[in-house]
């Protein structure tokens, strides 16, 4: 079911005085919670909730032959689907263009960042290299799919076992993980995406602001530098606004990390 | 031929399934939802509906149509799967819609849709009695009007030993005559509604597997019946 005219109309009018339905200020996100170890078989998998929008990601690796222009580095493949079970808003069939967005901001918060040391994933140059698959699910959506699709992707992959792998036989030993995790870069890239409603900038809508919004920018960071960014959404944004977006995700990005650490410390 | 003492990989009874687990309303958007476990299995289904069909010509004015989909996550196996659907769950979707059609009051909802979805989280065998499990709850869960509830384990056949819930280990035991695989839906008053054989057994052995299975669906409807009603009293504390 769609937001109504009347709901989105108050939503706007309450959001001019700062003000939003669940009480939140306009750069709050709602409770993030993150479970990690939820699908066994994974490389690595974890259950990200924020609010009432759950997803779940997960890691897998397979050994592949490299890209020729990256002879002596690692793949990355990232895949995203809005199952038909999260919301009455899904269908079943082949990924629509949501899916894909969300799957490709996902893959450049990740690939930009360089948070996966892809010469590390390299078994032989120019024959042998590793691919690592993200795949995220959701499970039931109520908006800022984005975000939460983002740091599920990252807990992953910070979670993530290397598998075994038999190097005379040139196989992967299927069921058994060594206790090497996936080489990463030490600073962990974190993405927030600002979404435009009427005048205002707001984080983590719920499902009735998102439908409300007009405009989202997604900025992905790293180390405190932006590595990534995507503009998505038919309406305009002023400089002024992209400026006042740079400046509340300057603020919230640390926030964020310190959660995204403290839930998987609590996890360990 | 079956041993009242036979011992299992992981160390179960012949005739003992997993621990189960089950919850219902996992997934706050959907009309009804549940969780159902077989150990390592775990299936999540999510329930919307009775709701218009689209497009028309797909409606039936005399009752509602029962829409299943089965779907495994890509890592819940150790080989990944590329996602989206394939042979192989397109027919599981179509066999566990059958399972619970009998049951099912579609004739109230003429012109509508109920969709069940149903995703693998974790996979360790057994996933389309998992399935259809957490179907039945979060069927039940959304108010659909059902006769009855129903139930669904796999009988195993390993050489000549019939097991109950089989494991993904046992089903690639490869002694003897090997494993054979029968997936079995019981309603909670005894009748089938869903049985496949993957495998090699005699008419009398498959007789006796199939009392296996109706005592074991007995454990588990108790299972899926005390889910559904602590999620009742749940409500009731609101």
């Amino acid at each position: 079911m769609e937001t109504t005219k009347v709901t989105a109309e108050r939503i706007k009018e309450y959001l001019e005085s700062g003000k939003r339905f669940d009480g939140r200020k306009p750069d709050e996100f709602r409770e993030i919670s993150i479970e990690t170890g939820v699908s066994k078989n994974a490389e690595g998998s974890v259950r990200v909730k924020i609010g009432k929008t759950d997803v779940i990601a997960g890691v897998k690796m397979e050994v592949s032959e490299p890209y020729p222009d990256s002879p002596d580095k690692g793949n990355l493949v990232v895949s995203a689907e809005l199952l038909p079970m999260s919301s009455s808003r899904y269908e079943a069939g082949p990924p629509k263009i949501e899916a894909i967005e969300l799957a490709r901001v996902t893959d450049r918060i990740v690939r930009e960042s360089k948070f996966i040391d892809m010469e590390e994933l390299c078994i032989t140059k120019g024959e042998k290299v590793w691919t690592v698959y993200i795949d995220i699910y959701s499970i039931n959506a109520d908006g800022n799919l984005l975000d939460a699709a983002g740091l599920a992707a990252i807990a992953a992959l910070r979670i993530a076992k290397m598998p075994k792998y038999d190097k005379k036989e040139e196989k992967i030993i299927r069921g058994e993980f060594t206790d090497k995790n996936i080489p990463l870069k030490k600073e962990t890239p974190i993405s927030i995406t600002i979404y435009k409603i009427g005048n205002s900038l707001i984080v983590d809508p719920n499902i009735e602001e998102e439908d409300v919004s007009e405009a989202r920018i997604t900025i992905g960071f790293c180390d405190g530098k932006i590595s990534s960014m995507q503009k998505g959404d038919p309406k305009e944004i002023s400089i002024e606004e992209m400026t006042s977006a740079l400046d509340i995700t300057k603020k919230l990005w640390k926030k964020i990390a310190d959660k995204l650490e403290e839930e998987l410390e609590k996890a360990k | 031929m079956t041993k009242k003492d036979f011992k299992r990989s992981d160390g179960r009874k012949f005739d003992e399934v997993r621990k189960m687990t089950a919850k219902v309303g996992v997934i706050p958007n959907a009309d009804g939802s549940a969780m159902f476990s077989f150990g390592d299995t775990i299936a999540i289904a999510a329930v919307y509906g009775p709701k218009k069909m689209h497009p028309q010509h797909l409606q039936n004015p005399e009752k509602g149509v029962l829409r299943y989909t089965y779907h495994m996550m890509s890592f819940s196996v150790t080989e990944r799967i590329r996602p989206g659907p394939n042979r192989r769950s397109m027919e599981i979707s179509k066999i566990s819609e059958w399972a619970l059609e009998p049951v099912v009051m579609i004739d109230k909802y003429p012109g509508t849709v109920i969709d069940v979805h149903v995703n693998i989280l974790q996979a360790n065998a057994s996933t389309r009695c998992a399935g259809i499990n957490a179907a039945a709850l979060a069927i039940a869960h959304a108010g659909v009007s059902m006769k009855d509830m129903v139930s669904s384990v796999s009988i195993g056949k390993l050489d000549k030993q019939l097991v109950v819930d089989v494991s993904k280990d046992e089903e690639d035991y490869e002694e003897g005559e090997g494993a054979t695989d029968i997936p079995i839906t019981f309603t909670d008053e005894g009748k089938i509604t869903h049985i496949q054989v993957d495998g090699s057994i005699e008419t009398e052995q498959l007789k006796e597997a199939i009392q296996l299975a109706r005592k074991a669906c007995k454990e588990i409807y108790e299972v899926q019946k005390k889910a559904l009603k602590e999620s009742l009293d749940i409500n009731k504390n609101k």
